[in-house]
Formats: C-alpha cells, sequence, structure tokens
C-alpha cells in the first residue's frame, strides 16, 4: 500500500483537485457530524432562508450517530453510517461550499454530479472501525440540536482520521473502479 | 415444573447486551480472520486489519464494536415444563433498558413516522418459540440498520425456480454494494410465505458462521451462491476484492403450490449474537 497523504481542512478547489479515487488519507483538524435529523433540519433553514448552524464552507461533513461517552471519554464508539440516505440533501450543502463529507457506501448520481460541479470529494471510513475511529477523536461539543442525542450536530477535532477517498471532485469513483478489477466470471 | 423469576431474566438480558455489543463471538472473528488471509485486494487487505484491530479495542476496553448497537432482536425457545414468573416480554425489555442505558450504547429505537426516539431501545423485537422440557434459551441479535436496510423479499414466480432464486440473492448483494459493511453474512429464506421467508433468512443468520447445510442440496446452493458473491468484485467495504461475504447460509419450508417466497437478510461484519439458557 502507498503512504496515506495527510490532510486538514479548510480545503480550497485546488486541494480537493490533488485527491484522487483510491487515496488513502488522515484527517486531522476540525470535521462537523451530522446524519439524517439534523440534515433535515440544516435544509428546511436553508428553504426558509436562514443561516446554519455552522459555516459549511471548506468543511467537511462526517455522517456518525456516536454511541454515549463514559466518563471521562470524550466521545464514544463513531463508526460511519451509510451516506446514501444523506443522497438528498448533499446538494445544496456542496452548493455553500462544502467540501467533502465521509461516511460509507454508494452516492447517487445528483450527488457525484453535485461534487463534480463544486469541487467535493466524498471520502468513506471502515465501517464498523468505530472504537479505533473513536481513538482518533480528540474533542467533541455539541454546537446544534442537542435534543437529538446522537444525532446533534458536534464539533469534532481529529487526529489522523484513517479515510479513503472513494469519489473524487472529477467523478472517478472507487466503489465502481475496485468492483471491476476484482469482478471474476463464475 | 420449574420457575424462572422475571428478576433473573432482566439480569441475564442486560449482560447479554453487553457482551454482544463489545465482544465479537469467536465464529465471526475466526471468519473476518480468514477473510484477511484469503483477500487480494491490498485495501481490502488494509480494511479488513482495521476491522480485526477494532475488535480487539472493543473487546479489551469495553467499548461497542460498531456505534450503531442495533434494534435489540430476541429468539426465545421456551421449554412447555418452564414457568415464567412474571411477563417475558416485559422482563426483556427492561433488561435491554438497563442494559442500553448502562453499558453506554446507542439508543437507535424511534416512532417510524414522527422519528421520535424511545430513548431506552426498547421495545425489542422478541420471537418466541415453545419447546419440549423446561429450559428457556434467550439469544440475542442486535441487528444495524445499514445491512438491515440493504435485505430484500421477493415473491417468485413457481416457474423461476432455484435460477430465480440464485438471480435474487445476487441482484440483491450486487445492488447492496459497500452498504452492508461487507464481508456480509448472507441470510436466506426460501418457501413457507411472506413472513415466514423473511423469519427464516433471519434465523440462518444465527448458525455459526460457515456452517453446513445439512440438507445435500441447500448446502451445494449455499456453496454456489457463496462463489458468486465474492466473484462480484465488492470486497471489504465495497472498495473492490475478492471477499464480499464469510458465508450464505439458507434455511427453508415448505410453501403453497402458487407460491416461492424468497427473503435475503443481510449481516454486517460485526455478526453480534449471544445466548444464555436457563
Amino acid at each position: 500500500m502507498t503512504e496515506p497523504i495527510r490532510i486538514s481542512p479548510p480545503f480550497t478547489d485546488a486541494d480537493v483537485e490533488k485527491l484522487h479515487a483510491g487515496d488513502k488519507v488522515l484527517i486531522s483538524g476540525v470535521i462537523y457530524t451530522a446524519r439524517d435529523a439534523a440534515h433535515k433540519r440544516l435544509i428546511t433553514l436553508l428553504e426558509k432562508g436562514e443561516k446554519l448552524p455552522f459555516d459549511v464552507k471548506g468543511q467537511l461533513i462526517y455522517y456518525v450517530g456516536p454511541t454515549p461517552p463514559r466518563p471521562g471519554q470524550v466521545i464514544g464508539s463513531a463508526g460511519p453510517t451509510t451516506s446514501g440516505r444523506m443522497d438528498a440533501y448533499t446538494p445544496p450543502l456542496l452548493d455553500l461550499g462544502l467540501k467533502g463529507t465521509i461516511g460509507k457506501g454508494l452516492r447517487g448520481k445528483e450527488v457525484i454530479e453535485s461534487m463534480k460541479k463544486n469541487k467535493a470529494v466524498y471520502f468513506a471510513a471502515v465501517g464498523g472501525a468505530a472504537a479505533l475511529i473513536s481513538k482518533c477523536i480528540k474533542k467533541a461539543e455539541v454546537i446544534a440540536y442537542d435534543d437529538l442525542g446522537t444525532e446533534a450536530v458536534r464539533r469534532l477535532e481529529v487526529e489522523d482520521f484513517p479515510a479513503i477517498v472513494v469519489i473524487d471532485s472529477t467523478g472517478r469513483d472507487l466503489f465502481a473502479e475496485g468492483r471491476e478489477k476484482y469482478r471474476r466470471a463464475v | 415444573m420449574k420457575t424462572i423469576f422475571a428478576g433473573e431474566i432482566i439480569e441475564n438480558v442486560k449482560a447479554l447486551c453487553l457482551s454482544a455489543a463489545y465482544n465479537l463471538e469467536k465464529d465471526a472473528t475466526d471468519a473476518i480472520k480468514a477473510a484477511r488471509a484469503k483477500e487480494e485486494s491490498p485495501l481490502g487487505r488494509d480494511t479488513l486489519d482495521q476491522i480485526i484491530t477494532n475488535i480487539s479495542i472493543a473487546r479489551h476496553e469495553s467499548m461497542p464494536l460498531c456505534q450503531d448497537t442495533g434494534i435489540a432482536v430476541f429468539f426465545v425457545e421456551l421449554g412447555r415444563d418452564c414457568r415464567i414468573d412474571g411477563s417475558l416480554e416485559d422482563a426483556i425489555n427492561e433488561g435491554v433498558r438497563q442494559g442500553y442505558s448502562e453499558g453506554y450504547l446507542r439508543k437507535s429505537v424511534c416512532h417510524p413516522l414522527t422519528r421520535k426516539n424511545t430513548n431506552d431501545n426498547t421495545p425489542a423485537i422478541i420471537h418466541v418459540a415453545v419447546t419440549s422440557g423446561d429450559k428457556l434459551k434467550i439469544k440475542i441479535a442486535p441487528k444495524g440498520a445499514g445491512s438491515e436496510n440493504m435485505s430484500r423479499l421477493a415473491m417468485l414466480k413457481p416457474a423461476e425456480g432455484v435460477e430465480g432464486v440464485k438471480k435474487f440473492v445476487i441482484d440483491t448483494i450486487s445492488i447492496a454494494g459497500g452498504n452492508p459493511c461487507p464481508p456480509i453474512i448472507v441470510g436466506v429464506g426460501i418457501g413457507g410465505n411472506f413472513e415466514k421467508s423473511a423469519i427464516l433468512s433471519k434465523k440462518a443468520l444465527l448458525r455459526p458462521i460457515g456452517s453446513v447445510n445439512p440438507d445435500n442440496d441447500l448446502a451445494r446452493l449455499e456453496d454456489e451462491l457463496l462463489k458468486a458473491i465474492n466473484a462480484l468484485g465488492i470486497g471489504p467495504m465495497g472498495f473492490g476484492g475478492t471477499q464480499t461475504a464469510l458465508a450464505v447460509h439458507i434455511e427453508s419450508y415448505p410453501c403453497h403450490i402458487a407460491s416461492l417466497p424468497v427473503a435475503v437478510n443481510i449481516q454486517c461484519h460485526a455478526s453480534r449474537h449471544k445466548e444464555v439458557t436457563f
């Protein structure tokens, strides 16, 4: 395996263009969490023309609903959830300058088109590796929608968070390429 | 007649919830390690290494393996010479309530339409079968939504036969791609009726991973489907690779002359099962 690329948000178009489907990365710095219920609220705010609880420009959103922390822990187990459930909400956030999302599993065509248009990247983390990923999270703070519990929006400070570039800003898709490479005739 | 008190059930169910979340069973751990040895893709091997390290961290630090600690599904075998002092269902739900709260597990159960969380991970899904003898066996299989959401059921035409069944199973896994967190275990229920096929497909996931069906024809079909699924190239987490499924388990039941139900229940690599017998 090639060595992972170290990256830190916020990202510019030029930062994003350097990342290619299949690259291994280690993310350090600030990322934000949101999943189903939080996305629904974010998009409702946008539809009403109101301000989001954090500026998405240049940032990364991690799709995760962590387990509650034990006393003394920063956060509980915190692996990625299935990204496809957020597909309907993603293009408006990319239009506002969101530079990337982290989750697991497939993305729809509209998201990929919007990523190409807005120069954004989709990372996958390893689903189920939730205790391991928790170790990379050094600080966690709820910044919006506390009532949503695990689904609240959190600001995380991460160090060497391991992820893979699955879909890059040109629309290249590791899921399709990897599958083609290892497909066998039965 | 043996009597079991509700309090004993509550304590044991609580312990099962925690143990299932933190300690992956040996069959699942061994199967993942075997897949690591066979995987041809370097990125696939790297992914399986992360999964194996995660199993060890979870076990040693009593942390949930996966943040999706699931909806709690129970299969209960109640001997007819065993009497429960109290409500079996209430005791199981109380055990879940206490286990998910005290064990710092995620509460993932909500109203289907309002999406309001019940905040204690109840109600559990409880299947009870009455058996002979005086034993009470409670098996927990907490199930995350990532893999459950990619499961499917079809009422095939009898004319479609075994080829139709194979096509439906393989199509289901192909559509699922990386979403259900491969390497997966594929539970297939063939026959019965609409709901029976679904229950069979879930029960198939409770078998020890890689156990062979006692029916020779079904055993051959399991083998054939496993090879076909691993030839799809999906690989660990869908990044491409040769290890998409750890096993295919089939359960079957007679069905109506006009029906051929087939259900596919997908289990992620965090195949969490624990049981207790009273």
